[in-house]
């Protein structure tokens, strides 16, 4: 399988404290794959890099094969999806509004977007929300709103969606259900998927690959090798009994 | 009614009203939406220095008042970014450093200097053709701009981070709307003073921010609210002793507080509307 992404040796200094620390993994075109570890590892950080946000001080990352410096090359078939506190949730725009704003990019500055409707229609419908277009998103539930916010990191028909803890503040059942839609996107339009979350269980269940870091690099492979290897207890610095819960299907603990 | 358009005066003055009432509203909408409101403030009274620099030195104290507020906001915007300190502590600090230099130079002053009292309490009613020409090219210079990238603005105060990573120039963006603002401050310390400034800056989007769920109607009534505050007010100071200033900014504060009102009673409305709807 093609690589989507390659991290090697990757070093982030930040405020001249090194925030991430030879960081070395892979992502293959199609693969689901979630980045773990614990509150402050650097898996926010570890994303923004991947889009060009955070410089890197040492080390490589290539997306689709460009180094993140030329980022704009590939920047339209990468789609993002921020941590929900990066808004304010009463900001007063419908929902089709939030999803055009995914339309924006350098290309879109002096000029209207092409065929804007159109491309919002379709990605409401990919999240099956296109009866909400015209709802205040104020209005919406969390589950509803991540969904909107999940159409617009969509609206330009990427191949590639990095999600930043898109489950964090959802009630058990709106995060399977969005854990599910994002496993059929991925199925149904073949997205390479890099999701970042702190619920381990969850995200072991959908993942095909798991990178576990915490500043620096821990494991990185099949979610069952991940929960059993003794660097997850390292990276947490407290020891877990998950991999029996994770065969029984990887309901939550 | 009608004899108050016979004066040369108060024709400025309504022009003003309606040049600034416009211009203000409009910022008011980015203002509340990004969540500047203290910016406003410290903009304002960092003008005060330049204005008084300005008598001082013999310069136009619109135009050094101008240079410190725009100076202000533009590097309130920057050092917030590169420093890692926070916008309000910033503006805390120009605040009071803005102040303390209008007040020093001030108390140096030799003289009587009516334009300092003017600009320091506003006095719409002495607005001159020179006053004028100056906030209509500000409200052509923002206008322009704000149409320009009023889209990109938009996404920039819902979510900056999504903005950036969409490979927007978010910075540049956001320093034409600092700029902006502090423009429009020093257009309309003139209407209400270095004071009350801060008040035309933060009310009519916030009124309208409490009424609107989208961000058309906001901008509407951001617009329509500054302007009924604006000619509200200078007709009340027309007709009764009262500064324009402070009438101009306290009917924009009792058409908040119906707002503030209102918007329970208009949410119960829409809640029984749609209960009938769907009956």
């Amino acid at each position: 399988m093609k690589e989507t992404i390659k991290v090697d040796q990757v070093q982030v200094v930040l405020g001249g404290k090194a925030v991430l620390e030879d960081i070395t993994f892979s992502v293959s075109s199609g693969e689901l794959t979630g980045i773990i570890g614990p509150n402050g590892a650097g898996k926010t950080t570890l994303l923004r890099t991947m889009l060009g946000l955070v410089p890197i001080r040492k080390g490589q990352l290539e997306v689709f094969g460009v180094p993140v410096s030329r980022l704009k090359l590939v920047r339209p078939r990468i789609g993002y999806m921020p941590q929900r506190k990066s808004f304010e949730r009463r900001f007063p725009l419908s929902a089709s509004d939030v999803v055009a704003g995914g339309l924006l990019t350098p290309e879109t500055l002096l000029r209207p977007v092409s065929a804007k409707n159109e491309k919002i229609k379709k990605a409401l419908q990919f999240v099956a929300m296109e009866r909400y277009h015209n709802q205040p998103f104020q209005d919406l539930s969390g589950g509803e709103q991540q969904r909107i916010l999940l159409a617009r990191s969509l609206v330009r028909q990427p191949e590639l969606l990095l999600l930043d803890e898109p489950n964090a503040g959802l009630d058990f059942p709106a995060q399977q259900s969005f854990t599910e839609l994002i496993q059929s996107l991925k199925r149904e339009r073949n997205l390479t998927v890099l999701l970042v979350s702190h619920d381990l269980m969850s995200i072991a269940s959908a993942a095909d690959k798991l990178v576990c870091i915490n500043r620096t690099m821990h494991i990185h492979g099949h979610p069952a090798d991940v929960l059993q290897s003794p660097s997850l207890d390292e990276a947490y610095r407290c020891q877990f009994d998950l991999i029996s819960t994770f065969d029984k299907g990887g309901s939550r603990s | 009614m009608i004899e108050i358009f016979e004066y040369g005066f108060m024709q400025r003055a309504l022009l003003a009203a309606l040049l600034v009432g416009t211009l203000c509203s409009t910022i008011s909408f980015f203002v509340v939406l990004k969540r500047l409101s203290f910016l406003g403030a410290g903009i304002s009274h960092t003008a005060l220095g330049g204005i008084a620099l300005g008598l001082i030195t013999g310069v136009d104290p619109i135009f050094s008042g101008s240079v410190f507020a725009v100076g202000t906001a533009m590097s309130t915007g920057y050092i917030s970014r590169i420093g890692k300190i926070s916008e309000d502590t910033i503006i805390g600090i120009y605040y009071a450093s803005g102040m303390a230099l209008g007040i020093a130079l001030i108390s140096s002053f030799k003289g009587y200097y009516p334009e300092l009292f003017a600009l320091l309490f506003g006095n719409i009613l002495s607005v001159t053709v020179h006053d004028l020409i100056f906030m209509a090219l500000a409200m052509v210079i923002i206008t322009v701009f704000v149409i320009i990238f009023f889209k990109e603005l938009l996404m920039i105060c819902f979510d900056e981070e999504m903005a950036e990573a969409g490979g927007l120039p978010v910075v540049v963006i956001y320093m034409g709307l600092l700029a902006a603002m502090g423009l429009t401050v020093m257009v309309s310390i003139q209407l209400v003073g270095v004071v009350l400034v801060a008040a035309l800056v933060v009310i009519p989007g916030a009124i309208a921010y409490r009424l609107s769920k989208n961000f058309r109607g906001m901008l509407f009534l951001s617009i329509v609210f500054g302007l009924a505050g604006s000619f509200g007010g200078l007709l009340i100071s027309y007709y009764y002793p009262v500064p324009p200033g402070a009438a101009i900014v306290l009917v924009l504060a009792v058409i908040f507080a119906l707002a503030m009102v209102a918007r329970p009673l208009i949410d119960k409305y829409q809640a029984k509307q749609t209960g009938v709807n769907n009956r």
